[in-house]
């Protein structure tokens, strides 16, 4: 950067002007006899520290890679050991998973269904909800009406997600699902789960899309005033389309944050591993399974602790590919205002 | 001027009453809708935090801070390993992240060549980090603990997990405070011969300080909410003695809460709740002094 090109400078500058008739004057913050700009000028050009301390700092932000690349490592090799014993297609192919029964069987469908049914349920809710608490932010809401709401949201986002599966499991299912909606719920669902996953995930949605919203021009909206369309009209017609590549991002992060979240699909969606077929069903997700079995006792090497890894290589791979589809679409799509 | 007043408030009215004018029924429906999307998460944290209160507080006692958790008195279990285990576990995690995200975000925001491929390639690795489940953290901290031969359910080992959980946010809080120092501070400490890593360290660095501490703050508080990671450390659940050291088996707030939920006795359900008040509070503390170091020291350039 210039700040590396200006240094170079510095270092090259000999004894400034008017140095010397300076020195003799008693005024205050100036340097004492004896003091020779131009040799401590001279001096920095050996300053060792200052490439050791470069080196560190490099080496901190590398260790980011470092950090990925363990996560990689940590995953594949436990699952490597893994698919020696259990063939891929069976794996990925299999609607029986049950790992610790005596005819063990590994197929991760039910996993999957259960992932699939939580996170749909969760951005059934978070979708609609995020967006119009970000729409109403960025287009209707006043200055003192925001400064109010956006607190609320970051702190509905600062929830441990352990309390949001507290909140699942002991108020949503049996007050919520059973007693006003009479939903045929048992303790555990996928339901109850996925529905407390949406209203954990709004905050994402709301403060992400909001940042689209908020960046369109707002030019662009007197323009579309001046052509005699409504506040309504302007914001679904003009301001939305042009911050839907933010507003995309924000809910393919929002869907990557569903399948990975683990504590209130833990305790509020049931630990029976089964194709989920119906919301009001009890399933297990790859996270809650790994949750589970994690908290059990399995020591490395077992095939019972290589199966936590394969379900968490799948997961990894998952999210991954949704995140980076988040970072292709902003990349992509982002008009530059 | 009197003749077309008239005429024009006619026009008015008609322009305020027409079929697409902010007052038909659709716009007011569309503003109705986007009120509730609103309200709806307001009451879901309200409907949250008074549900969490009314089960806890019976249990909101002495005992909650002085005991340990029993499995034959359900009545009586304390959070006293779990509390002293989060504040131990967070205490190290702060070390061991902020230094390490401190010192990354000011390599990435002061010294990296933006065009530099190895640069690119961080920067593309840092967005999908921050994005990473939290479980898998877990994992990658007990492959590296076996890889290393460190015990895993150790208050070591679960600051590991949780430091590099929350690393990518302290790099990232770390960058966007040293962007909002203006160049001007920059400029004219190089002018007067101070080295990059000088002005780093004397001026960029001391102006990012309030910034950095409420994104540290922060990140600290999801920390502390955090339980996946450690769960893949295996145990934790069931902890009666208070951690004291590095290498000392704990248990988390969050953990005890997990594993009291789970419980079908309703007296560890209350327990759950008043554990929940205890870290809910706890996470509020850490906000407020976020708030608090942002608005009073935040520098307005």
């Amino acid at each position: 950067m210039s700040l590396s090109g200006s240094s170079s400078g510095s270092t090259s500058t000999t004894a400034p002007s008017g140095g010397p008739s300076n020195r003799t004057s008693p005024r205050r913050g100036v340097p004492p006899d004896g003091f020779d700009p131009a040799k401590a000028l001279r001096r920095n050009q050996h300053r060792y520290g200052e490439r050791v301390s470069f080196v560190l700092l490099a080496g901190s932000a590398g260790l980011t890679v470092a950090v990925t690349i363990g996560i990689f490592l940590s995953l594949l090799f436990p699952a490597i050991d893994f698919f020696r014993e259990v063939d891929v297609l069976d794996f990925l192919g299999g609607d029986r998973w049950a790992p610790t029964f005596a005819d063990a069987s590994f197929g991760v469908l039910p996993l999957i269904t259960g992932t699939l049914w939580t996170t749909a349920l969760g951005l059934a809710i978070a979708v609609p909800f995020g967006l119009g608490a970000a729409v109403f932010l960025s287009e209707y809401a006043g200055e003192r009406t925001r400064k109010v709401l956006k607190p609320v949201l970051e702190l509905l986002a600062g929830i441990p997600s352990v309390v949001y599966g507290y909140f699942a499991l002991y108020f949503v299912a049996p007050n919520i699902l059973r007693d006003v909606l009479h939903i045929g719920v048992g303790t555990f669902s996928v339901l109850a789960a996925g529905l407390v996953l949406g209203i954990m995930i709004i905050p994402t949605v709301a403060s992400l899309s909001e940042d689209a919203l908020s960046a369109v021009p707002q030019a662009l909206r007197q323009g579309s005033y001046a052509l005699g369309s409504n506040k309504m009209r302007t914001t679904l017609r003009v301001v939305f389309p042009a911050a839907i590549s933010g507003i995309t991002a924000s809910i393919v992060l929002a869907l990557s944050r569903a399948v990975g979240e683990t504590m209130i699909v833990a305790l509020a969606a049931g630990t029976r591993a089964r194709v989920v077929s119906s919301p009001t069903m009890e399933g297990q997700t790859m996270t809650g399974f790994i949750a589970q079995t994690a908290t059990g006792e399995s020591s490395p090497g077992t095939l019972g602790y290589n199966t936590l890894f394969a379900v968490g290589l799948l997961l990894f791979a998952i999210t991954l590919g949704f995140n980076l589809v988040a970072a292709a679409v902003v990349r992509r799509y982002r008009e530059a205002y | 001027m009197t003749t077309t007043a008239p005429s024009s408030t006619s026009t008015a009215t008609r322009l305020r009453t027409a079929r697409h004018g902010n007052r038909s029924l659709a716009s007011v429906v569309f503003l109705v809708a986007l009120w509730f999307a609103l309200a709806f998460s307001v009451l879901c944290l309200t409907v949250l935090l008074v549900d969490a209160f009314l089960d806890g507080m019976t249990r909101l006692d002495a005992n909650l801070f002085t005991r340990y958790t029993s499995r034959i008195q359900p009545e009586a279990a304390g959070a006293r390993a779990a509390i002293l285990g989060s504040a131990m576990v967070i205490a190290l995690t702060a070390l061991l992240a902020i230094p390490l995200g401190v010192a990354a975000g000011v390599y990435l925001e002061e010294f990296a060549d933006p065009r530099r491929w190895y640069n690119k390639l961080i920067e593309v690795n840092l967005t999908n980090l921050a994005a990473v489940p939290a479980i898998v953290y877990g994992m990658l901290t007990a492959g590296l603990a076996l890889a290393i031969d460190l015990p895993r359910r150790v208050v070591l080992s679960g600051a590991i997990a949780l430091a590099l959980l929350i690393l990518p946010v302290i790099i990232i809080a770390t960058r966007e405070a040293m962007r909002a120092v203006p160049r001007e501070i920059r400029d004219g400490s190089l002018a007067l011969g101070a080295t990059p890593l000088q002005t780093v360290w004397r001026q960029t660095l001391p102006s990012a300080i309030p910034g950095i501490a409420t994104g540290a703050i922060l990140a600290l508080s999801r920390a502390l909410g955090e339980a996946a990671p450690l769960l893949l450390l295996g145990g934790l659940v069931f902890v009666t003695y208070d951690p004291n050291g590095l290498m000392s088996g704990f248990t988390t707030l969050p953990i005890q809460i997990f594993n009291w939920a789970q419980q079908p006795q309703e007296e560890f359900r209350q327990a759950a709740s008043a554990a929940i008040i205890v870290m809910l509070v706890l996470l509020l503390a850490m906000n407020a002094v976020a708030i608090l170091i942002r608005n009073r020291y935040q520098k307005r350039w």
